[in-house]
């Protein structure tokens, strides 16, 4: 395909911005569009739960650009109206508001919703942590609330559990892995989590689903475990992970199966890219399709989409990444951690909780652990790069 | 080309350092970032940019001259 002369952004958070950012950088100077569901500029999602959910920061603070900055990108901003439906081989999004945008290259990137559980959209006091307008109504709640339960162990729900206890709050952690972020983090480190929140006063409730919600007139009033146990709340936060926005997407001819199907390249189709935590790609160092859902892909993924609208042809195969702050502690993972996989601590010290640890599966590095040591961990993160990124771009 | 770091957005990926490790480093003690130099020669600046775009923290403010 010729380069393309108008690019249609769908979704105007970090992986959307990011293409863009990135697409400006590289030389285009076609029209550039990006469609926002949400009414509010691009925004950061991380600091949700965290800076923006204690009040450290007025929401203003996860803007995630200041507005000269994003005005020198000459793009259109059409916000507040969500993508309807997508006709692929005339690449044109039809909005909610019945807007047509027709684009000869199209980047998806509509991001998760919050998966939620049965009966929450009746009852008060229930709440997920996805957008900023959900952030803030959560911390006015948690301001008047004195028991929270937090129904998910992954990184959003340990995040929310830290933030309760920053603010006071009788903070109890529902989950059915045996430990917090068992998933992400592996049995060990996941285990270290587990004590730091206890030693911090979280009840962890751990090990067990969640059956329901217990409600009293209209409001939430515990959460009802697997167990039969009845755990009482005055708010409930439910972070059980969040499912692709491709609903949208539903006869476009697109292939989505827990994301938006994508080549090597992050291509879905003639023209149609998909970039963030919608996009299901081929990753070429793992040989298998992977959705990551983090912020730092959110924006490599964008740069890597930009430069194949502009004709790189290159596969994306980056070096997986998160980190998550809770409490004092700022743990981040280079690579992956695999089940059954080896810790090797190869920096720093686990009882003074600053240390950097090394994962291998059958000898072969795979992830890179960092508690509190985020340089030393970075300066480890080639053990895991020579596996994963072969010499393929 | 100015550039400004913001130390309290900084999640200490260490992103920035990976794409312009002229520019930017990190504390050794809390790998929150530091800039090594705020007006950058101008064969750095598309490092610069880049590492600007791609930092998960929105913590770096390129001005341009």
């Amino acid at each position: 395909m010729s380069l393309p002369a108008s690019v249609l952004v769908v979704g105007a958070s970090a992986g959307g911005l990011s293409t863009t950012e990135a697409l400006r950088r590289k030389g285009f100077d076609g029209r550039i569009t990006l469609l926002g569901g949400e009414r509010h500029l691009p925004y950061d999602r991380p600091p949700l739960s965290k800076q923006v959910l204690s009040g450290a920061w007025e929401p203003d603070r996860a803007q995630l650009r200041p507005e000269p900055v994003l005005q020198a990108l000459d793009a259109e901003f059409v916000l507040g109206d969500p993508a309807a439906g997508l006709d692929a081989a005339s690449r044109t999004v039809r909005t909610a508001s019945g807007r047509l945008l027709e684009a000869d290259a199209i980047v998806i990137a509509t991001g998760v919703r919050a998966r939620t559980l049965p009966g929450q959209g009746e009852l008060a006091g229930v709440h997920t942590v996805r957008t900023l307008d959900d952030a803030v109504a959560l911390r006015a709640e948690l301001a008047a609330s004195r028991r929270l339960v937090v129904v998910g162990d992954g990184v959003l729900g340990a995040e929310v559990a830290a933030t309760g206890r920053g603010l006071g709050l009788d903070v109890t952690l529902a989950g059915p892995q045996s430990v917090p972020m068992e998933s992400q983090f592996g049995p060990w480190a996941g285990g270290l989590l587990g004590e730091f929140h206890a030693e911090h006063g979280v009840g962890l409730r751990l090990g067990t689903g969640v059956s329901g919600l217990v409600a009293e007139s209209g409001r939430v009033s515990g959460v009802r475990l697997e167990t039969g146990q009845e755990l009482p709340a005055d708010v409930v936060v439910v972070a059980i992970g969040g499912v692709p926005a491709t609903d949208w997407l539903a006869g476009s001819g697109l292939t989505c199966e827990n994301g938006v199907v994508c080549d090597d390249r992050c291509r879905a189709a003639d023209g149609i890219w998909a970039v963030g935590d919608v996009a299901r790609w081929h990753h070429r160092g793992l040989d298998a399709p992977l959705r990551l859902e983090n912020r730092t892909n959110a924006t490599q993924q964008g740069l890597a989409v930009a430069s194949n609208i502009l004709g790189a042809d290159a596969p994306y195969s980056p070096v997986p990444y998160f980190w998550t702050d809770q409490y004092d502690a700022k743990v981040m993972v280079h690579g992956v951690v695999p089940a059954g996989a080896e810790a090797e601590v190869v920096d720093g010290d686990v009882a003074s909780r600053r240390f950097v640890a090394l994962f291998r599966s059958h000898g072969v590095a795979r992830g890179v652990l960092g508690w509190n040591m985020p340089k030393q961990t970075r300066l480890h993160r080639r053990e895991v790069a020579d596996v994963l990124t072969p010499a393929t771009v | 080309m100015k550039v400004t770091v913001d130390e309290d957005k900084c999640c200490g990926a260490g992103t920035c350092v990976l794409v312009a490790p002229d520019v930017f480093d990190q504390r050794d003690e809390d790998g929150i970032v530091m800039l090594l130099d705020e007006a950058p020669a101008a064969d750095q600046h598309d490092a610069v940019r880049e590492a600007a775009s791609v930092c998960p923290a929105a913590a770096i403010l390129v001005a341009e001259a």
